[in-house]
């Protein structure tokens, strides 16, 4: 049997002893391949559950696996590296770096993770063109739209072919023809390059784009069916 | 909106912002106040000093018009009878000021008067001897002020021992003076016991008169045909003579004082344009909402204004609170020596108050102008949108401005002095200080420019970052630049000025061993026989004798050094500014210092009339000599010259050479065994005296360096801040570079390379400013205050040093401000909005 790509246990986290906990003995596995939505209210525990996964919040109880490896069994240096190697991000608000052009935004996760500068140049370029950026290595972020923008932070989370790819509300910046094509160009990107993702929404019509959609109650992680 | 309700709406948003982060408020209002209260205590310990000084000089002269006055040693008393018989004189009051030795140590400060005309002028201070005139006729009475009596520890019948010319005297306290009738420390006695007591008989110092009622004392004055070296002067003009002394050092520490404000401002600038670009959202919706463009520069502007008024009221307050400390600690000097009251009185005048604290609000407001300028420049519509970041502001085109204030600094620099002072110097320094900090940003970019892109993608970051951010940093530069550029200008003048005094000390201590008559007492002089007396001390090879005296050249101008010493026609043994050069050889010769070449317009080859024994004497001047210790003027003339016209054989100076193999220390106690000196003698080794001398001049500039340090202090504090505050506006920035794979570490010392690495700039560029600043000081405000020239030295080893701890200083802070920055608020932090 494989390993599964993303593997949670009894998932815990509780921010205060005396509150019930955002996250409540959670169980999930993500194969590789698959790209799927969770959806659910404002405070019920999504970002929460993608820091926790991401190594950047630590679970109080239960188990992250991610491609077999627990994470709570890895340090800080440990987790900054598995995230630096293994996964991608992309946030609502873009957090493009803007003093740096868009080929360098886009180039950093290769650069940290030592890829030689001869190789970076056309990986990135070949990049920009899977997002529809062709072209634009030396422009800077200011001369972007939203949309642009966050074509730029896709390439970026994509860039250096992550087995795990986190999305939170990549959309929620976007007017909905820019959003219907980012999430139609992330979904296939991470099946392109063979990795699985999680997009956190609140929309349904980003749920929709995925390969399957839940809905986060804080304890389970129910099947939702979406048009 | 109506405007006074969309600035108040503004305001309300700005001091909200400040409520929630208070740090920005805090140090601006801190740096406006440190700079005030230094400003302030400078200018009210000055301002107290001479205000004593007046009080002291009106008690003196009471209600008199004029007072006519000799040099220290006196003048004939023959003067007395004329001027008392002179039609529109009422009253003539003799005076004789003396020092007195004490045998028990120490000296006292003796008034001979004739007590029933004293009282006429001063009936406050001899009001009080009513009934005592009989007793103090008596030739040993001696009637003390209260200071006095307590200092001494003398009640009313004790008896005080003093020595005269190598003579014990006693004098009986005949009563002690109510503490109110005079502040100073003296004794007073009967003008002709004075006299005879200090062997002065015949002479006096001063002669007080009051004129008939309607005279012009001024014009009055100038009819009186005195002898030479003889003035008649208005307690008015008294007054400003001791003000023309001290002046130019005064200036120069308020100017020095002026420059922490000056920092401040910057500081303030700083903070004010740091804010502007967090607040670029805030400020766009305020412009959305509908507040005008000059509305929001008000608003800024007047949040400038109110940091100001804070920071003026609390400066004021504390510099009140300094000088006070400082009066009741060490008196009114700062370091100089020229300013030495007894007063703790801390002069209080309102308007200089409220000068301090419209100063403090004009400073800050003058730090917000550019940054209120920037505010309502903001575009609304493109900071609002997500994503937005600020363009970073291109260099803007400055050089031109720049070009013109550094062009118009060094034009100042060739201004004469105006009203005896380096105005010109000062603007020079100020337009050239200005044209260097608008080529901040320039300077920042070129360096960057020539930097190569580094292979580490740590490295390549940082400096990408830097080269996009490059108006922000120019900012948090502009107080470091200042502050710094001043502070290796003043470190470079100082050590000038150090090394060619110690070198100048050197010229002109060339014996073993040096005696001095106190200038304090006038109780002793170096008779010839005192001077066969100490040449046949055994172990003294040589002696040299010299006669010093004060000679009153211009009414208006503080007293020059005249000099009588063995001197050659070369003028060889002296420290020469340039070459001796050929005069009237039947003139006598004379050498000039700087100082009373340019006071007076006497130059090399001329003439100088001197007023020696009462009469007008022409000297042929062969040259210029440098002398460190009188910035009032000096001249050397030989003293067989000196001998033929007074006729006097009496020294106040000698040099003494050993004989080979006498031990200093000894042959130094047997002159003090043999001459008797007492208190009145000073008989001291060449090396003690030059490391006196060294140590007095370090405590004359420590003031400098302790305004230095804090105008640096607060430049860093610049620095510092706007790292804290660019460090907390970039967590989102940290926080996604976490997430892709930076190490917490790697933040960090890409943030304290950062930090390095503009500090370094800064420490550079204000070294470059700092050594064209120096040669403004060096050259032309030192020279111009002070009349000397300085050799040019560079502190190379002091400046290093400096520079070093400002540089790790700013790394850093830099790293700690990241660590807050960076400290567990990865997740949170992108979640913001940036």
């Amino acid at each position: 049997m494989s390993v599964p790509l993303l593997a949670l246990a009894g998932l815990v986290r509780r921010y205060q002893a005396d509150r019930p906990a955002v996250i409540d003995g959670l169980d999930f596995t993500l194969a590789a391949g698959e790209w799927i939505a969770i959806m659910g209210e404002s405070g019920v525990g999504k970002s929460t559950l993608l820091n926790v996964i991401a190594g950047l919040d630590r679970a109080d109880a239960g188990a992250v696996r991610v491609d077999g490896v627990e994470l709570a069994a890895l340090d800080d240096d440990a987790l900054t590296l598995l995230r630096r190697q293994s996964m991608g991000f992309v946030f609502q608000a873009f957090h493009v770096l803007p003093y740096l052009s868009v080929g360098r935004n886009v180039a950093l996760p290769l650069a940290l993770n030592g890829v030689p500068e001869r190789e970076i140049r056309p990986r990135v370029a070949a990049m920009l063109v899977d997002v529809g950026l062709e072209g634009m290595f030396e422009r800077l972020p200011r001369e972007l739209s939203g949309g642009e923008l966050q074509r730029v932070a896709i390439a970026r989370a994509l860039v250096h072919r992550p087995r795990l790819v986190l999305a939170d509300e990549p959309t929620g910046n976007l007017d909905p023809k820019s959003a219907a094509q980012v999430l139609a160009l992330l979904g296939r990107a991470v099946r392109a390059h063979g990795g699985g993702g999680l997009l956190i929404t609140h929309s349904r019509a980003a749920a929709a784009s995925a390969d399957r959609a839940y809905e986060f109650d804080g304890r389970t992680l129910v099947p939702l069916t979406v048009p | 909106m109506r405007p006074a309700a969309s600035i108040t709406t503004a305001l309300a948003v700005f001091a909200a912002q400040l409520r929630d982060r208070p740090l920005r408020l805090v140090v601006s209002v801190a740096a406006i106040a440190v700079g005030i209260a230094l400003a302030a205590a400078v200018h009210l310990i000055n301002a107290s000093a001479l205000a004593e000084f007046g009080r002291a000089t009106r008690e003196l002269s009471g209600t008199a018009d004029l007072a006519v006055r000799g040099t220290k040693a006196g003048f004939e008393e023959s003067l007395y009878v004329r001027l008392a018989s002179r039609p529109g004189v009422r009253v003539a009051s003799p005076v004789l000021l003396r020092e007195a030795a004490l045998v028990a140590g120490g000296t006292l400060p003796i008034e001979g008067v004739d007590p029933l005309l004293a009282a006429a002028l001063r009936p406050e201070l001899y009001g009080e001897l009513a009934g005592l005139y009989v007793a103090l006729l008596a030739p040993d009475a001696l009637v003390l002020s209260a200071s006095a009596a307590r200092d001494l520890k003398l009640v009313r019948g004790d008896w005080l021992s003093l020595r005269v010319g190598g003579l014990e005297r006693r004098l009986q306290i005949v009563a002690v003076l109510p503490a109110e009738a005079t502040a100073r420390r003296m004794g007073l006695m009967d003008i002709s016991s004075a006299q005879w007591l200090t062997g002065s008989v015949g002479l006096l110092s001063r002669i007080d008169l009051r004129l008939a009622p309607g005279l012009d004392a001024a014009r009055y004055a100038a009819e009186l045909q005195l002898p030479a070296g003889v003035d008649a002067m208005t307690p008015a003009l008294e007054q400003a003579r001791a003000g023309n002394l001290t002046r130019a050092y005064r200036v120069n520490l308020d100017m020095l004082a002026l420059v922490a404000l000056l920092t401040g401002a910057f500081l303030v600038y700083a903070t004010q344009a740091l804010a502007v670009m967090r607040r670029r959202r805030q400020l766009a919706l305020l412009r959305a909402l509908g507040v005008r463009r000059g509305e929001l520069r008000l608003a800024v502007l007047v949040e400038g204004a109110a940091v100001g008024a804070v920071g003026g009221v609390l400066g004021t307050a504390l510099g009140w609170l300094i000088a006070r400390l400082v009066l009741s600690l060490q008196g009114g000097d700062l370091g100089a020596g020229l300013l030495q009251t007894a007063t703790t009185r801390v002069a209080t005048p309102p308007l200089a108050l409220a000068l301090f604290i419209a100063l403090g609000i004009v400073v800050a407001v003058a730090g917000a102008w550019l940054p209120a300028r920037r505010a309502a420049e903001v575009a609304p519509a493109r900071a609002l949108k997500a994503g937005d970041e600020e363009a970073p502001a291109a260099v803007r085109d400055r050089l031109v401005l720049a070009s013109v204030l550094l062009t118009l600094g060094a034009g100042c620099a060739f201004v004469p002095p105006l009203y005896g002072l380096p105005l010109g110097g000062y603007a020079s320094i100020a337009c050239l200080l200005a044209g260097a900090v608008l080529l901040v940003p320039a300077f920042v970019a070129a360096t960057l420019a020539h930097l190569p892109t580094p292979r580490s993608p740590l490295l390549a970051l940082l400096l990408a970052r830097l080269r996009n951010s490059i108006a922000q940093s120019a900012v948090s530069l502009a107080a470091i630049v200042v502050s710094f550029s001043l502070m290796v200008a003043m470190a470079i003048m100082v050590h000038s000025f150090r090394d060619s005094f110690e070198r100048w000390l050197g010229a002109v201590l060339p014996a073993d061993i040096y005696l001095r008559v106190s200038p304090a007492a006038d109780t002793f002089d170096l008779s010839t026989a005192a001077a066969a007396t100490l040449a046949a001390v055994p172990g003294v090879a040589r002696i040299e004798l010299r006669r010093t005296t004060q000679l009153s050249l211009a009414p208006a101008q503080p007293p020059v050094m005249l000099i009588a010493r063995a001197l050659p026609r070369s003028g060889d043994s002296l420290p020469l500014v340039g070459y001796p050069v050929a005069t009237d050889p039947t003139l006598p010769v004379a050498f000039v210092s700087e100082a009373l070449r340019d006071l007076y317009g006497v130059q090399p080859g001329g003439v100088l009339e001197l007023p020696i024994a009462g009469r007008a004497v022409r000297f042929g001047v062969a040259g210029l000599w440098r002398d460190y210790a009188r910035s009032t003027g000096s001249v050397v003339v030989d003293l067989a010259s000196w001998e033929r016209l007074t006729g006097e054989r009496r020294y106040t100076e000698a040099s003494v050479w050993l004989a080979p193999r006498a031990a200093a220390e000894s042959v130094r106690t047997a002159i003090e065994a043999r001459l008797q000196g007492g208190d009145a003698l000073q008989v001291i080794a060449a090396g003690a005296l030059k490391q006196r001398a060294l140590a007095a001049f370090d405590r004359a500039f420590a003031i400098t360096y302790a305004l230095e340090a804090v105008a640096v202090g607060i430049g860093l504090l610049g620095v510092v801040l706007a790292f804290a505050v660019q460090a907390l506006a970039r967590r989102a920035e940290f926080g996604m570079l976490r997430h892709i794979g930076l190490r917490r570490g790697q933040v960090l010392r890409m943030l304290a390379g950062e930090g390095a690495f503009l500090a370094a700039v800064g420490v550079g560029y204000g070294l470059l400013v700092g050594l064209l600043l120096s040669v403004v000081l060096v050259y032309v405000v030192n020279r111009q205050s002070f009349h000397w020239t300085l050799d040019y030295i560079v502190p190379v080893g002091q400046l290093a040093l400096v520079a070093l701890v400002l540089v790790a200083t700013a790394a850093l802070t830099a790293g700690i401000s990241g660590r807050v920055a960076t400290s567990g608020a990865v997740v949170r932090a992108v979640r913001e909005d940036w």
